[in-house]
C-alpha cells in the first residue's frame, strides 16, 4: 500500500524545484496558477520575482540562466501568461539557454473546453521549446520536473515548458526524488577518440587555420573557455568569435580577431574566407556567420565540433564532424596536440598572421569622434567610453542588449575578457530582450554592474519592466543610444530601398529622463561628446537603477557589413574606407 | 559511437533520392505532432506515413516516414528527428541496406456487367482479395509494394474506381538487422 499522500501538486512542485536546486523563480501570477502561489507564500527556499509581463519572465530567466550556467525557472499563468512567455521561449530555443518555464492550465476536466484563459499549451509552444510537457496525473509531476531540468541542462540547452492544470496543483500527489537516467534523451557529450586524433592531424598541417568559437562554448562552462583560451595560445592560431561566442576568449588578447559575420571584423570574415583550415566549436555555421553559402570558405578543410548534431553539415558540409560538448571535446583537443609530436608549419603560421595583420591594419572598426565642445556623440564612440570607464572601475560587469544597431556596436567595440558575461538576442532577434535580461542578471550578481545597452527603439518593447526594477531595487544600468530610428532597418533602407525612410523613425519618443524618474529610478542625459564622459560616470556612481538617454549621430550605420547575398570577401567598409563598390544582388535582397 | 555522418561529397549532390526513414518513440501524447511539426516547419516532405505501438505494453511506437530531398536534406532530417527528447533511434532504411516496404489499400470498384466482371479479374491478378461486395460493387484489399499498388489503382480507374484508402507503407530491413 503506498503511504498515505499528505502533499498537494503544488507543494510536490516546489520540492521538486528545491530539490533541483532552484533559488529564484520569475512569474506572474493569475487564476490557473494561484495554488502554486499559494504554496510559494508559504514557503522560504524560493524566491519569487515578480514581473510586468510574462514575456519578461522568461528573458530574466535567460539573463540569470546565461550568468549563472544554471536552469532559469519561470512561473506564468494559462491562456495569455502562456502565449506572453512564447516569444521568449524561442528566444530561448534559438540560443540554446536552459529554461523550464511552469505554465498553469485549465483543470483536466476543462481541457479542450474552450475554457477562460485556456490556450493549447503544449501545442503553441511545441515548436518554441526543446521539449514540453502536459501533466495529466499526480504521480507523473515530479518526474516530470525532474524530467524537464535535466532535458534543459543537457545535451544542448534549451527551454521546457510543463503545463500544469489546476486540479493537478491541487490534488495530493506522491514525490519521486530526482531521476538520474532519462529513457530516451542521452546526448553523447565525450568525442570519439579517433576523430580528435584526426582533427589533431589536420591541424597540425594548417598553413592557414582559424577557431571559429561560438556560443556552444559558453554553455559548457567556464571550463570549456578556459580549455579553449588555453588550445588557441598552444597552438598560436588566430581566433574569432559568434556574437554568441564573446567572452569565450579574451578580447585582448592579440590572437584574437574580434567577432565574424554580419557586422565583423574584416581581419576575421578575410580569415575565414582565406583559411585553409577551420575548427568550428560550439557554432552553427548560421547565415549571419556564412554570407552566401557558395562562396563560404570553399577552400579550407573544415572541422566541426557541436553537441547537437543536427547543426553538423546543416548549411555546411564539414569534412570532419564531431559531435560532443565544447569543453570535453577542447580537454581532448589539448591533451591530443600536447601527445602529438607532428611538427607544426611554423613559416606558414608565420605568413598567415602577416597576412591577418594587413587586414588587421586596415582597421575596420574605425569612426571619427568629433572632439570639440558641442560635437555630436558617435554611438561607437559612446560603446568605448562606456567600456573603457567600467574597466577601469574593476567592478564585475555584465552586459545586455536590445537589438539592433547599438547591439552590434556593443558587441564590435565592448571588450569581454571572461565567459558568461556578455547576454544578447542572438539567433531570433527579439527587440525588448535587453532589460528584462539585465533584470535577471542582477538577481543573480546582486553586488555586480549590469548594464543593458539599448536603443531608443527596442528599450520601449519592455519599458514596464522599470518597474521590477524599482520593486526589487535593481540598481541596473540602462544606456540608450538614441538615434531616434530603429537604426538597423533604417540603415537596411538607405542601403537597399532608396533611403526611403518608411516607418522607421522613432516618432512621439517619451523623455526618458522623466520616465526615469516615474519609474522610481534615475534619469540622465547627454546631448554631446563633452558631457559623456560625466554622464557615464554618474550612472556607475548612482546606487539606483538609472536610464542614461544618449544622443548619438542619427545617420551613423553599422560597418563593415556583409549585405545579404555576398560573400566574406565582399564587405561593405565605413565612409572611412574606400568604398568597395559591391552592391546588393536580387538574391540578396530576400534574404533578411 | 556518435552518430553517423555520410561523406562530405555525397552531401554536395543536389539530385533528389527518396529516403524510407524508421523511427522508434515513446508512445507519449504529442509525439506524432512533433515529428510531423518537425516536417512542416522544416519545409520537408511526407510522402507516406504510418504510426502504432508496436510492442507488448504499447509504449513505444514505430513511425515509417517515406520522404524525399537531396543528401543533405535528408541527413538533416534524421539528424533533427534524432534529437526529439522522445525519439529512441532512427534508421534509414534506404541508406543502410535492403528493406522491405509493404503498404495495404482498400479499394471501392463501383459497376456492373463487363467492367465488374474485369475488375474482377484484374484483381485476382494482383492477389488482391474482396472484402466487401454488392451486386453493384466491390472492396478490394491488397498489399503490397507502393508501386504495385499504384499500378493496381491505375489499372481500376477504367473499371469504375470509385473511392481509396491506402495505408502507407510499414518497414523493416531484410535480414537479421534490427533498428
Amino acid at each position: 500500500m503506498a503511504a498515505e499522500l499528505t502533499q498537494t501538486g503544488a507543494e510536490i512542485l516546489l520540492r521538486a524545484l528545491k530539490d533541483q536546486g532552484v533559488e529564484v523563480i520569475f512569474g506572474y501570477p493569475g487564476g490557473a496558477v494561484l495554488p502554486i502561489y499559494d504554496a510559494l507564500f508559504q514557503q522560504n527556499a524560493i524566491r519569487h520575482i515578480l514581473v510586468r509581463h510574462e514575456q519578461a519572465a522568461v528573458h530574466a530567466a535567460e539573463g540569470y540562466a546565461r550568468s549563472t550556467g544554471r536552469v532559469g525557472c519561470v512561473l506564468v499563468t494559462s491562456g495569455p501568461g502562456a502565449t506572453n512567455a512564447v516569444t521568449g521561449l524561442v528566444d530561448a530555443l534559438m540560443d540554446s539557454i536552459p529554461i523550464v518555464c511552469l505554465t498553469g492550465q485549465v483543470p483536466t476536466h476543462l481541457i479542450g473546453n474552450d475554457a477562460f484563459q485556456e490556450a493549447d499549451t503544449t501545442g503553441i509552444t511545441r515548436p518554441a521549446t526543446k521539449h514540453n510537457y502536459l501533466v495529466k496525473r499526480p504521480e507523473d509531476l515530479a518526474r516530470v520536473v525532474h524530467e524537464a531540468f535535466y532535458v534543459a541542462s543537457h545535451g544542448r540547452p534549451g527551454p521546457v515548458v510543463i503545463d500544469l492544470p489546476k486540479d493537478i496543483v491541487i490534488n495530493k500527489a506522491p514525490y519521486t526524488e530526482p531521476t538520474v537516467q532519462h529513457p530516451s534523451y542521452r546526448p553523447r557529450t565525450e568525442p570519439e577518440a579517433g576523430l580528435i586524433a584526426k582533427a589533431i592531424a589536420m591541424l597540425k598541417q594548417a598553413k592557414r587555420p582559424i577557431i571559429y568559437a561560438g556560443g556552444g562554448v559558453i554553455n559548457a562552462g567556464p571550463e570549456a573557455s578556459e580549455a579553449l583560451t588555453q588550445f588557441a595560445r598552444l597552438t598560436g592560431f588566430p581566433i574569432t568569435n559568434t556574437l554568441m561566442g564573446l567572452g569565450s576568449f579574451p578580447s585582448s588578447d592579440p590572437q584574437f580577431l574580434g567577432m565574424l559575420g554580419m557586422h565583423g571584423t574584416y581581419e576575421a570574415n578575410l580569415a575565414m574566407h582565406g583559411c585553409d583550415v577551420m575548427l568550428a566549436i560550439g557554432a552553427r555555421f548560421d547565415d549571419r556567420i556564412t554570407g552566401r553559402l557558395d562562396a563560404f570558405s570553399q577552400g579550407s578543410q573544415k572541422i566541426h565540433i557541436d553537441i547537437d548534431g543536427s547543426s553538423i553539415n546543416k548549411n555546411v558540409p564539414v569534412d570532419l564532424p564531431i559531435v560532443a560538448d565544447a569543453g570535453k571535446a577542447l580537454g581532448a583537443l589539448l591533451a591530443a596536440w600536447n601527445a602529438s609530436d607532428a611538427p607544426v608549419d611554423k613559416p606558414a603560421l608565420t605568413t598567415w598572421w602577416r597576412q591577418i595583420d594587413v587586414w588587421r591594419s586596415k582597421d575596420s572598426l574605425k569612426f571619427n569622434q568629433d572632439m570639440k565642445r558641442g560635437g555630436i556623440i558617435k554611438p561607437q564612440y559612446a560603446i568605448k567610453r562606456l567600456f573603457e570607464l567600467t574597466k577601469a572601475r574593476g567592478r564585475e560587469t555584465f552586459i545586455t542588449t536590445e537589438v539592433g544597431q547599438h547591439q552590434m556596436w556593443a558587441a564590435q567595440h565592448y571588450g569581454f575578457e571572461k565567459p558568461n558575461r556578455w547576454m544578447t538576442s542572438g539567433g531570433l532577434g527579439t527587440m525588448g530582450y535587453g532589460l528584462p535580461s539585465a533584470m535577471g542578471v542582477q538577481i543573480a550578481h546582486p553586488d555586480a554592474l549590469v548594464v543593458d545597452i539599448a536603443g531608443e527603439a527596442s528599450i520601449l518593447m519592455n519599458i514596464q519592466e522599470m518597474g521590477t526594477l524599482a520593486q526589487y531595487r535593481l540598481p541596473v544600468k540602462v544606456f540608450i543610444l538614441n538615434n531616434q530610428y530603429m537604426g538597423m532597418v533604417r540603415q537596411w533602407q538607405e542601403l537597399l530601398h532608396g533611403s526611403r525612410y518608411s516607418e522607421t523613425y522613432s516618432n512621439a519618443l517619451p523623455d526618458f529622463v522623466k520616465l526615469a524618474e516615474a519609474f522610481h529610478a534615475t534619469g540622465m542625459r547627454a546631448q554631446s561628446v563633452d558631457e559623456l564622459d560625466d554622464v557615464i560616470n554618474a550612472m556607475l556612481d548612482c546606487p539606483t537603477a538609472v536610464i542614461a538617454d544618449i544622443a548619438v549621430d542619427q545617420a551613423e550605420n553599422c560597418f563593415p557589413m556583409i549585405p545579404s547575398g555576398a560573400a566574406h570577401n565582399e564587405m561593405l567598409l565605413g565612409p572611412e574606407h574606400e568604398p568597395s563598390g559591391v552592391g546588393v544582388t536580387d538574391a540578396g535582397m530576400v534574404l533578411v | 559511437m556518435q552518430s553517423w555522418f555520410p561523406p562530405m561529397a555525397s552531401l554536395s549532390d543536389t539530385t533528389q533520392r527518396s529516403a524510407t526513414i524508421s523511427v522508434l518513440v515513446d508512445n507519449e501524447a504529442g509525439v506524432l505532432a512533433r515529428v510531423i511539426g518537425l516536417f512542416s516547419g522544416r519545409g520537408y516532405n511526407i510522402d507516406s506515413l504510418t504510426v502504432a505501438p508496436v510492442d507488448a505494453g504499447g509504449r513505444r511506437s514505430r513511425i515509417n516516414i517515406v520522404t524525399s530531398g537531396t543528401s543533405m536534406v535528408i541527413e538533416q532530417i534524421k539528424a533533427q528527428l534524432d534529437r526529439l527528447v522522445p525519439v529512441h533511434c532512427v534508421a534509414d532504411l534506404t541508406m543502410e541496406g535492403p528493406h522491405v516496404a509493404r503498404e495495404l489499400a482498400l479499394v471501392k470498384v463501383i459497376g456492373v456487367g463487363e467492367k465488374r466482371v474485369e475488375a474482377m479479374r484484374v484483381a485476382d491478378t494482383f492477389r488482391a482479395r474482396v472484402v466487401d461486395t454488392t451486386l453493384g460493387s466491390f472492396v478490394f484489399e491488397l498489399t503490397g509494394a507502393t508501386d504495385k499498388i499504384d499500378a493496381f489503382i491505375e489499372l481500376m480507374r477504367d473499371l469504375g474506381l470509385a473511392e481509396v484508402s491506402r495505408s502507407g507503407i510499414a518497414a523493416l530491413a531484410r535480414g537479421t538487422r534490427v533498428i
